[in-house]
């Protein structure tokens, strides 16, 4: 987060200097759309960054800006003096903030409120006050060029490249010891030093991603909605200025998903759906790009509606607009000036976002790219360059030339000697099945028209995944791993289609990387992609993940399994902690008494293990043999015939395995009374003077989850009252009234008394009387 | 009005190259071949730190491709650098260009690369423009296709 707020504070300074003469003209000449533009981008960028870096004051005061200077965009209000005045004030206070952040000081916060009334139409004109010259602290980080960085790259290749030279001549004839020595030293050096100068320019994309979970997180609570984030290949390497110039689309792209496209969760639940909307980030290299995808499953984008909107801003007409293709349609999306939503929210903003982003994302040299599907959700992925990134790549050899193939596009490495390959011809094309798994074989030679080595002997086959599907690519040799630094090649190389591009390893001698989605489409390999992969692959991997569970013997030596939710922990008892008492087996557990439910024999034991279950209110102790493991219960799982002790069975890992039925053990070994005393229904008992009920009936209502009492504390309201024949007429108006009988036989049809031995019917009559009274 | 060009020798005969194109001058080392590439490029050399794709340049006039040529002219297009292999090097002095004369009529390749004609000593010499002769995307596509 330090990093964050360091990195926020170097951008705003570095914002705030190059808009200083912005400012400057703009209170010069107020109707120069240009620089009310720039100011707008700036208070709006500030606007952004305050809200995952939880900076209110910071954010109150730039969201009043924008609202101001949207509206004078929108021509709603005219730039006179006292408004031009109000910005800068508040633009002039955001620098001391940041200043005020930066050194750690704080700054009286009394004068927020009036910078952001006098932004009000018709507020008094504001008196433009010095800006103190605040403290600066003594920062570590410097902010370069990149062209400096580059230079500093192209240099330290040139070094590496003299280095080999030397070393090559050297090894040439009887050498100096100590001359060899020195060269060593330098090698090392000269080695360390690349990987720095390297690191210089590249950052993990990571970097980028690293401060999604808090920005969702926050975006949706502060939207109400629930989202879960899924980010991957956050280990791709990209150029630090490409990191730079992806942020702010990023952040703006991920906001807009939670905000427009994902909806609430009622409206959600209302289409058929999770109610947790999901998004996922991922970033993958594919050929010479780099594609961040953002995919959410939220509503997607009504492309009727964004030309009903587009059709009233005009220029063009509904007409117009409803002619073009449906690409087209979902392009409208990136007009600037455009909201796809009806209100402004504290969020996204007013529609700065789409145009601005693709706008940045064309300048590095990408695209963006939309895969609408109404109802359904919405897929952005952004292409942007590979140039000068570094990746992982296995080198490999055909013939006598060497190739560099992604580490990442490749699953796993085989030789097709090995008992598990298999490769057939079918019809002209060859396929490769490789441990049940049948797969296009690519014929490195034969695709580049190269000899292979060695005709006959083994080759090498790389299993390479594309988008869509894998293939095996036959090589002649595996050489090496290495790190590569990446660059385009020329058009005359490109258009092969078969290369992402060239680099130049330590031999010296340039080496071509493979492109391996090219190559499958230069083979003609068809993999028809789904758009909704990527989410059916998720809910796949939702339904293996199951139920967790406890997997373990019991004491009867039979495998069971317990759901993990309702395990609060495992633990051993002595034998002389547990009595057969009171009915039944209990156990002492820290220093309370817990029924103890098991099945199989206790006695004979010098020690217990126990599983400590809970539902939340009461807990009862299992004892058990021993935990064996936690297992993934399927979904699917056969009912047991009966009730009792044994839920059903599951079938895990090919064999039968039993769950514990924890409803059954709650019901049957739950003591009542620790039910909580607040929700059980109070029962009167309206004794006669034998106390026959007190002694005889009390005992059986408690343990059926009544309190029981004889004489009504005060405030007190019975939810039944239980009687002897003579019921007291004034009982009768407050509660139902059941009746107990001392003969057998019911007095006539009118008689709605229970016999007073009939404990089942007593308990039904009870029950009945009390929720009935609840209805009512 | 005179203009610095460097004169060099292709397929035997001289051309003059505009020296804003030239950024170097070499002789190219080990070449990695670049499959399925167009009939024009040689391949890959390394030029210090960078990588430079190398053009056979009798070949891209249409000419018989020159296996021999090691010496080339190193010129940047579209931010991409190319070695432009040539026999030989003769010289580099000011020139003023000079329009085609009339009616000659030259091949479909050096038309198109013919920007004028220099007069070196009373001999005429086909001023060229390196760029024509790099292979594009779509000039690429089509050897490639044909390939």
């Amino acid at each position: 987060m330090d990093d964050l707020i360091q990195e926020f504070i170097a951008e705003t300074r570095e914002t705030l200097e190059a808009l200083s003469g912005e400012i400057v003209a703009w209170e010069a000449e107020p109707g120069d759309r240009a620089r009310l533009d720039a100011i707008f981008r700036f208070v709006h960028t500030v606007k952004g960054s305050c809200g995952f870096l939880d900076l209110p004051r910071l954010g109150r005061l730039s969201h009043a800006a924008e609202d101001v200077l949207a509206q004078v965009r929108a021509g709603e209000r005219v730039p006179d003096r006292g408004l031009v005045n109000a910005v800068l004030a508040v633009v002039d206070r955001i620098g001391e903030l940041v200043e005020a952040i930066d050194s750690g000081t704080s700054l009286d916060d009394s004068g927020d409120e009036l910078l952001i009334a006098a932004l009000a139409e018709g507020a008094e004109e504001i008196s433009q006050a010095a800006t103190g010259g605040g403290m600066r602290a003594a920062s570590r980080s410097v902010r370069l060029n990149v062209d400096l960085l580059d230079r500093m790259m192209s240099g330290m290749s040139d070094m590496v490249l003299a280095r080999n030279e030397l070393a090559r001549r050297l090894r040439g004839g009887d050498i100096d010891p100590t001359i060899e020595a020195a060269l060593e030293r330098l090698s090392l050096t000269v080695g360390e030093m690349r990987d720095t100068v390297t690191r210089t320019r590249m950052q993990k994309i990571d970097a980028l991603f690293s401060a999604l979970p808090r920005m969702v997180r926050d975006t949706a609570a502060g939207l109400s909605k629930s989202v879960q984030l899924h980010v991957e290949g956050a280990d791709v390497e990209l150029d630090r200025e490409m990191i730079e110039m992806m942020r702010d689309p990023l952040v703006h792209i991920v906001r807009n998903a939670i905000d427009h496209g994902i909806e609430a969760p009622a409206e959600r639940r209302a289409a058929g759906k999770r109610e947790t909307g999901r998004l996922s980030v991922s970033a993958r290299q594919s050929g010479n790009q780099i594609i961040i995808e953002i995919v959410d499953d939220g509503r997607g984008i009504d492309t009727e509606k964004l030309i009903r909107k587009m059709a009233a801003v005009g220029p063009r007409s509904e007409r117009e607009l409803r002619a073009l293709s449906d690409r087209a349609k979902l392009d409208l999306v990136f007009q600037p000036g455009l909201s796809s939503k009806d209100e402004v929210t504290e969020v996204s903003g007013r529609g700065v976002g789409m145009d601005v982003v693709r706008a940045s994302i064309e300048q590095i040299g990408g695209r963006v790219e939309l895969d609408s599907t109404l109802g359904k959700g919405l897929r952005i992925a952004i292409h942007v360059p590979l140039t000068l990134s570094i990746i992982s790549a296995i080198v490999v050899g055909v013939g006598q030339q060497r190739f560099a193939i992604p580490r990442q596009a490749i699953e796993e490495i085989v030789t097709d000697r090995s008992d598990a390959i298999r490769i057939d011809t079918l019809g002209a094309t060859s396929i490769a099945t490789v441990r049940e798994r049948r797969m296009p074989l690519i014929d490195l030679g034969e695709i580049l028209g190269l000899e292979r080595s060695d005709e006959g002997g083994a080759h090498m086959l790389a299993i390479v995944s594309v988008s869509g599907g894998s293939y095996a690519l036959s090589v002649d040799t595996v050489l090496d791993n290495e790190e590569l630094v990446i660059k385009p090649a020329s058009p005359a190389v490109m258009s092969t289609g078969l290369y992402a591009g060239q680099t130049l390893p330590d031999s010296g001698l340039p080496m071509l990387l493979l492109d391996c989605a090219g190559m499958a489409s230069v083979s003609g390999l068809n993999f028809n992609r789904d758009a909704n992969q990527g989410f059916e692959e998720e809910e796949v991997e939702q339904a293996e993940t199951g139920t967790p569970a406890l997997l373990f013997r019991d004491l009867d030596g039979v495998r069971r399994a317990v759901p993990l939710v309702a395990v609060d922990r495992v633990e051993q008892v002595e034998a002389s902690a547990v009595r057969f008492a009171g009915g039944r087996f209990r156990a002492t557990i820290d220093g309370r008494i817990l029924p103890l439910a098991s099945q199989g024999d206790i006695e004979g034991r010098g020690r217990l293990n126990v599983l400590r279950l809970k539902d939340g209110a009461s807990e009862v102790s299992y004892a058990i043999d021993e935990a064996l493991d936690i297992i993934l219960l399927p979904e699917e799982v056969v009912a047991a015939r009966e009730a009792g002790p044994v839920a059903g069975v599951a079938l895990v890992g090919g064999e039968q395995i039993e769950l514990l039925d924890v409803f059954w053990v709650f019901d049957e070994h739950a003591d009542r009374d620790e039910e909580d005393g607040a929700e059980a229904p109070l029962c009167l008992i309206a004794d006669t003077a034998d106390g026959w009920m007190a002694s005889f009936v009390r005992p059986l209502l408690e343990s059926a989850g009544y309190r029981v009492t004889a004489q009504l504390a005060p405030g007190e309201t019975p939810a039944v009252v239980l009687s002897s024949d003579e019921t007291p007429p004034e009982l009768a108006e407050k509660a139902p009234v059941v009746r107990l009988r001392r003969r057998r036989a019911a007095n006539g049809a009118g008689d709605d008394s229970v016999y007073r031995y009939d404990r089942v019917g007593l308990l039904s009559a009870l029950e009945a009387r009390v929720s009935s009274r609840g209805e009512g | 009005m005179s203009h610095l060009y460097l004169i060099a020798q292709v397929a035997g005969r001289p051309v003059a190259i505009d020296s804003d194109q030239v950024e170097s001058v070499v002789d190219i080392g080990e070449v990695t071949a670049v499959p399925r590439a167009c009939a024009h490029v040689r391949g890959l050399a390394a030029l210090r730190s960078r990588v430079v794709t190398v053009v056979d340049t009798q070949s891209a006039l249409g000419l018989e491709p020159a296996p021999q040529a090691k010496r080339a002219v190193i010129t940047l297009v579209d931010g991409h650098h190319y070695a432009m292999l040539v026999d030989a090097l003769d010289d580099v002095a000011p020139f003023d260009l000079l329009p085609m004369a009339a009616g000659v009529a030259l091949d479909s390749v050096w038309e198109n690369a013919g920007r004028g004609i220099v007069e070196r000593d009373g001999e005429p010499i086909l001023a060229i423009d390196l760029a024509s002769l790099v292979p594009s995307y779509a000039s690429a596509a089509e050897t490639a296709v044909v390939n």
